[in-house]
């Protein structure tokens, strides 16, 4: 448990990071107000601490604690095309969440009930908000429109 | 020739496969299992075995052959912009319904990623464009703790942002007033709401030059001070809404026929909302006291008197009268402010972040520079990575910025409070009738630009 500029932050490996959500549930974080991600690519030395060892993915959980008024953010390193375990069963507000960072950045979810492009196309190539998916560099797809 | 024909060909032949939305859309019910079914259904949430039962019980018995599945929207009315809403029903009972979303996606948050910290707010007020204060507030309360200067913000600067904060977020509840009524078939009440709103607007765009998309809040303060006889204009609306927010009581609260089509429509129970992540009006209307003006305190909220109103049903009654309600608490802040603007400046004299004022620009060449500088090249944030979150109108926004040292963020998120709250729609609906959706959806009060961004 670190401090960032005053909000509370847990860095987690990828074994720990469900146990560790469950047991935040139990000690009152029982809403998982947001649920992204980053993409490092282009800035992989960033500040970690010591112990954890950085990867291009970083999948950022915001929990918040109706009762005691507190929230903490649940950091966890995700390497390219490793997958994560879905929070779904301890907080279905991931549902929607996690939809979106799949499409938005291609990390798959084991375990969610309906894992499926929610903001683009379902034929689209590509994950947008990836660091080398470039902007304007990519024709516009066009669906069955008469040409 | 050969050409043109050939591609016409395939355009026909994959028009059928290329319109849908493929596995996002709502599957038949033969091609998932029991355990998915009750997935989707809600069983995993954490409720009663009797209600999980009950649940079961709409959904578990109906052949195939016994429900349809219908499409509402995108292009619906009262979906509120582009919604799709994929409706199972048996009869006129809605079984199950998946919201499809990103017909409005228009890549935002890829966008903020090219955009220094001086543009972005152009960039998230579009999100919310119902209350795009709030967006650009919380965007620049985020730079503004990346940058370390949270502290050193001028007093006034809080208390017009305040202000600003709460006129939208009235200008926003009577625009809900307004598509409320207009779905539920109050047309007068569609008039009245969006009268009432330009009320609001036209002070907007006498202070900040625009009826939306402002731009005025930015990291720092804000773009100017407010105008000359901003204090009448807005005593003006104080004055003119309470008789007007009676109105709207004679014409909808009191009404027998608008308690029939709110009241029990729409249920969602206090865990419910809470494992759905919904917030704002929604899970007030469980009872649960969440307001983060008052829970979390931004701004000077600590410093003002007002009300938390909640309900007691969770339905989309409830919804109605504690937005109703809170144009009320969010006027008697207004007041308050009034009496408590602080002069003094409205942005902080940084010079890393504030633009030289106009004047200086002509007598000297380094406010030239400079000027010139933080509007193209922008000004620089310290690595680091923030999550801000403050009340919008429809629940909690949060604006989560990775910054990597430069001048632009190097990943900007919006956590948009309608793209979570429109979670809650297949569990609101469940059961309900197929007439009663339209007013779920309305009491839900999304805003598409925001849950596709």
């Amino acid at each position: 448990m670190i401090e960032s500029l005053g909000q509370r932050v847990v860095f987690v490996a990828k074994s720990d990071y469900l146990p560790t959500i469950t047991r935040l549930y139990g000690e009152g974080f029982t809403m998982c107000v947001d649920l992204t991600a980053v993409d490092y690519l282009l800035h992989e030395r960033r500040t970690v601490p010591a112990e954890v060892a950085p990867q291009r993915f970083e999948v950022v959980v915001n929990l918040l604690s109706i009762a005691n008024r507190e929230r903490v953010r649940v950091r966890l390193q995700v390497a390219d095309a490793e997958t994560v375990p879905s929070l779904f069963d301890v907080h279905p507000s991931t549902e929607a969440m996690e939809r979106e960072v799949f499409d938005m950045f291609g990390i798959v979810f084991d375990g969610h009930p309906d894992l499926t492009r929610i903001l683009m196309p379902e034929d689209w190539d590509g994950h947008p908000l990836r660091k080398d998916y470039s902007q304007g560099r990519i024709p516009v797809q066009f669906k069955g429109a008469a040409s | 020739m050969t050409t043109l024909d050939e591609r016409s060909a395939t355009s026909v032949s994959s028009a059928g496969a290329a319109t849908g939305e493929g596995g996002q859309e709502l599957r038949s019910r033969t091609d998932i299992s029991q355990k998915a079914l009750m997935r989707e259904a809600g069983a995993v949430l954490r409720m009663s075995e009797s209600a999980a039962a009950a649940l079961a019980d709409v959904a578990g018995d109906v052949g195939e052959d016994q429900s349809m599945i219908i499409n509402m929207g995108p292009q619906h009315p009262s979906t509120h912009g582009v919604l799709r809403l994929m409706l199972e029903l048996q009869g006129e009972t809605v079984l199950r319904c998946k919201p499809v979303i990103g017909y409005l996606h228009t890549g935002m948050e890829k966008t903020g990623e090219s955009l220094t910290y001086m543009q972005g707010g152009t960039n998230v007020t579009r999100m919310d464009y119902l209350s795009p204060l709030n967006n650009e507030l919380v965007f620049s309360m985020a730079t503004e703790k990346l940058l370390g200067i949270e502290g050193d913000i001028p007093e006034r600067a809080h208390w017009m942002r305040m202000l600003l904060s709460e006129l939208n977020r009235m200008s926003s509840h009577l625009l809900f007033m307004a598509t409320n009524g207009m779905d539920l078939g109050a047309v007068s009440m569609m008039l009245y709401g969006w009268r009432e709103r330009e009320e609001v607007l036209r002070f907007f765009q006498k202070v900040t030059g625009l009826r939306m998309n402002h731009n005025f809040i930015r990291p720092g303060g804000l773009a100017a001070d407010l105008p000359a006889g901003w204090r009448d204009d807005v005593l003006h609306l104080l004055d003119m809404l309470p008789d007007r927010l009676a109105e709207y009581e004679v014409l909808m609260t009191g009404q027998p026929i608008w308690r029939e089509r709110l009241q029990g429509v729409g249920v969602i129970t206090q865990s419910e909302a809470i494992a759905l992540a919904a917030t704002g009006p929604i899970l007030r209307s469980t009872g649960v006291a969440w307001d983060l003006r008052k829970d979390l305190p931004y701004l000077k909220y600590r410093e003002v008197e007002f009300d938390v109103v909640v309900g007691a049903h969770g339905d989309a009654y409830d919804r109605y009268a504690i937005r109703l309600q809170e144009i009320r608490e969010s006027m008697r802040i207004v007041r308050q402010i009034l009496d408590r603007m602080p002069s003094g400046d409205y942005r902080i004299q940084n010079k890393k972040v504030t633009p030289p004022p106009r004047g200086r620009i002509d007598e000297s060449m380094e406010a030239l520079i400079h000027h010139f500088k933080i509007f193209t090249e922008g000004f620089k944030v310290p690595e680091g990575e923030v999550y801000v979150a403050i009340e919008s109108p429809r629940g909690e926004i949060g604006c989560y910025i990775a910054s990597d040292g430069s001048s632009v963020p190097y990943r900007m998120h919006v956590r948009a409070p309608s793209f979570v709250n429109v979670q809650c729609l297949p569990h609101m609906m469940r059961g309900g009738l197929v007439a009663d959706a339209v007013a779920v959806i309305s009491s839900i009060d999304p805003v598409l630009g925001e849950v596709d961004r």
